[in-house]
């Protein structure tokens, strides 16, 4: 893993000694709200419904067990004693106090983190397959760009106010685990015909209030000239991406409104322009930073006490099963720790909960820890024979829900709990969702089912790519709850349709079961999944099951 | 005629725990809404709420909240502006726990 060089560190204390400043004059009235909320955001704090809300940056989406007790001891010391992991692999504080911030971020930079664009009209947390350095079915580990990415965009000149934010997420993998599809650029390791590896470049998707695919700009980039590539992307939407109006300002917009064509010339004029200033320090540096990630010594040992283990447990058999995945090397398994046991808040881990990741990690993972962007932990590099046991010491952590990719591991944002822009909540709903299919025990039966749950049209929650999304929204001073069908975040990345009226509150949950119970009688064989079922038969018969009275209020 | 003036509540951030506050009639911030100052007037709530957003020291994000008298005082109208009131619903923290304790 890639740790801080002497460079990193004194710019991180640098931002945190001129933050402490910021914050004392804001204290004692040197600033005003308007002069200071572009400083705080520019470090990550919000001024959220209840509470200043800190947005900390997890790279990549990895940890390692030391960042992660630090961040259990900062939700001890400053917070309530709990985290929210986020849909962008961050970690979200609710309870700061203002004049505690700097001393958290202080904390942070202890162990190598920090804040910093997190939020504004910058370039933010480079997100990256959770997977990476571990999956089964991957090219290279994408974190060492990831990581050259974070470098680059990090207090970057000419970035500093762009347009409006810009989401960067890359995959190493074949299987998009990353939402690459839905972000401004999307990175996709791919190889050439030569069989070297290199970048599928990805543009102009994004969720929110105008949901798009992105498009493909390049379908081969080599690796050597990513940065110059990607600057020259974000040079030219720099450029010509609207300022007169925040809905139209993202990159999807610019690419929509002056076509797929016009921004490919422009950004291969641009790249033609830099390319010769980038003059082999990035990929000097990128064989540095591919050095930190080296992958760890994996062990070969024996497998049979895991077989036996899960023929002596059901309960482990029944979690082997959901949580864990293909790992390139032999005898050993990515773990994925749901955070999302049923009627709990998804995403959320105490800080014990954090600590004993964070040991099981360093006793039997390698030093590594993961956040997804479906609000789980990973363990990246478990061997199978340990498996018993961090299972054993999850289970005591109230860690070990069997849900990975289950209807009660659902992805939602944290709504009108907490978030000053939401129209509705999502928090609710998810658990009462979750504790549902818990009571009627069939979400095993369901199979893979992706609920996710935005409480506005900002999308977070990344409703739009869920089997079934759920957007809450404000109608008429009450929360109603939309419903679109048949999204998909992955490779094959699809926008959902939106199946009709919203439903209120206590429909929501109903309606979600009667579909779900309704796609079990629709299905061709247990096999076909949710998605498949609704791509093979369309809306239609899915509607029919949402609205069962509409038929009869047409004839009526 | 003027249209009807639906009843306000000048609402903020205090500065430094950033949970909602209310402006009272004798100008200190509240964390009860039923104790803040409930404004008929539009003039006069306009008013009200200049002079809170020039007490930049103590609060950020001052503004007008629709809300309705009743036999305990002013309370909100609108859900967003009730949850201000107690907190989140997945934990019993800010306000409501604070209340709590309080009692």
């Amino acid at each position: 893993m890639y740790t801080y060089n002497d460079f990193d560190e004194a710019f991180v204390r640098a931002r945190v000694a001129q933050f402490r400043g910021q914050v004392k004059r804001r204290v004692d009235g040197s600033l005003t709200e308007d002069e200071f909320k572009p400083l705080r955001l520019m470090n990550g704090l919000y001024l959220q419904l209840h509470a200043y809300m800190l947005r900390v940056a997890v790279p990549y989406g990895t940890l390692n067990p030391d960042q992660m007790r630090q961040l259990a001891y900062i939700a001890d010391r400053w917070d309530k004693g709990y985290g929210h992991f986020t849909t962008r692999q961050n970690i979200q504080y609710n309870w700061p106090k203002l004049p505690d911030v700097p001393d958290m971020l202080e904390a942070l930079a202890d162990v190598g983190m920090h804040a910093i664009q997190t939020s504004g009209n910058t370039i933010r947390n480079v997100t990256a397959d959770h997977f990476a350095g571990a999956a089964a079915d991957e090219i290279e580990d994408p974190r060492p760009v990831a990581e050259l990415l974070r470098q680059w965009s990090t207090d970057h000149p000419e970035f500093q106010f762009l347009p409006r934010k810009f989401k960067i997420a890359v995959t190493g993998a074949a299987h998009d685990r990353a939402v690459t599809k839905a972000h401004d650029i999307g990175l996709r390791m791919v190889r050439n015909t030569a069989g070297e590896p290199g970048f599928e470049v990805i543009v102009g998707g994004g969720l929110g209030r105008t949901p798009m695919v992105g498009k493909v700009l390049r379908s081969f980039l080599p690796k050597a000239e990513l940065l110059p590539y990607c600057e020259a992307i974000v040079s030219v939407y720099n450029l010509l991406g609207r300022r007169d109006n925040k809905y139209k300002a993202r990159i999807k917009i610019t690419v929509h409104e002056n076509g797929l064509e016009k921004i490919q010339e422009l950004v291969e004029a641009r790249f033609a322009t830099i390319r010769e200033s980038f003059t082999g320090h990035d990929q000097a540096l990128l064989t540095e930073i591919e050095a930190a990630f080296a992958p760890p010594a994996f062990v070969g040992k024996s497998t049979d006490g895991y077989e036996a283990n899960r023929l002596a447990n059901p309960a482990f058999r029944s979690w082997t099963d959901t949580n864990l995945s293909a790992h390139k090397a032999d005898g050993y398994a990515i773990v994925s720790i749901s955070i999302k046991k049923h009627g709990n808040t998804p995403g959320d881990a105490t800080s014990d909960q954090m600590r004993v990741m964070a040991d099981l990690a360093e006793q039997y993972g390698h030093g590594e820890l993961r956040i997804s962007h479906e609000q789980n932990v990973i363990l990246p590099h478990v061997h199978k024979s340990d498996l018993a046991k961090v299972y054993a010491a999850l289970r005591e952590a109230d860690l070990a829900t069997a849900n990975i990719g289950l209807a009660s591991d659902i992805i939602a944002c944290p709504g009108m709990d907490y978030c000053a822009l939401a129209t509705a909540r999502s928090i609710p709903v998810a658990q009462e969702i979750a504790t549902r299919f818990d009571t009627l025990k069939i979400e095993h039966e369901i199979g893979p089912l992706k609920i996710k749950i935005s409480g506005c049209i900002n999308a977070c929650g990344h409703h739009h790519v869920g089997h079934i999304g759920i957007l809450g929204l404000d109608r008429a001073g009450v929360e109603n709850y939309q419903i679109t069908l048949g999204g998909d975040g992955t490779e094959t990345t699809t926008i959902g349709e939106r199946a009709g009226p919203g439903f209120s509150a206590v429909e929501i949950v109903p309606a979600i079961e009667r579909l779900v119970l309704g796609y079990l009688d629709l299905r061709r064989d247990a096999d076909e999944t949710f998605l498949q079922a609704y791509r093979r038969l369309g809306r239609e018969p899915f509607k029919a099951i949402l609205y069962p009275n509409e038929d009869k209020a047409n004839a009526a | 005629m003027s249209r009807i003036f639906t009843p306000k509540v000048v609402t903020a951030n205090a500065l430094l725990e950033g949970d909602a506050v209310w402006l009272t009639e004798d100008d200190t911030w509240t964390r009860d809404v039923s104790k803040a100052e409930l404004m008929t007037d539009e003039a006069h709530a306009d008013l009200r709420l200049l002079e809170a957003q020039a007490r930049f020291d103590e609060i950020a994000g001052a503004y007008l909240a629709d809300a309705k008298a009743t036999a305990d005082g002013p309370a909100p109208t609108h859900f967003r502006e009730a949850f201000r009131t107690r907190g989140p619903s997945n934990y019993r923290h800010g306000k409501q726990a604070d209340s709590a304790s309080r009692a």
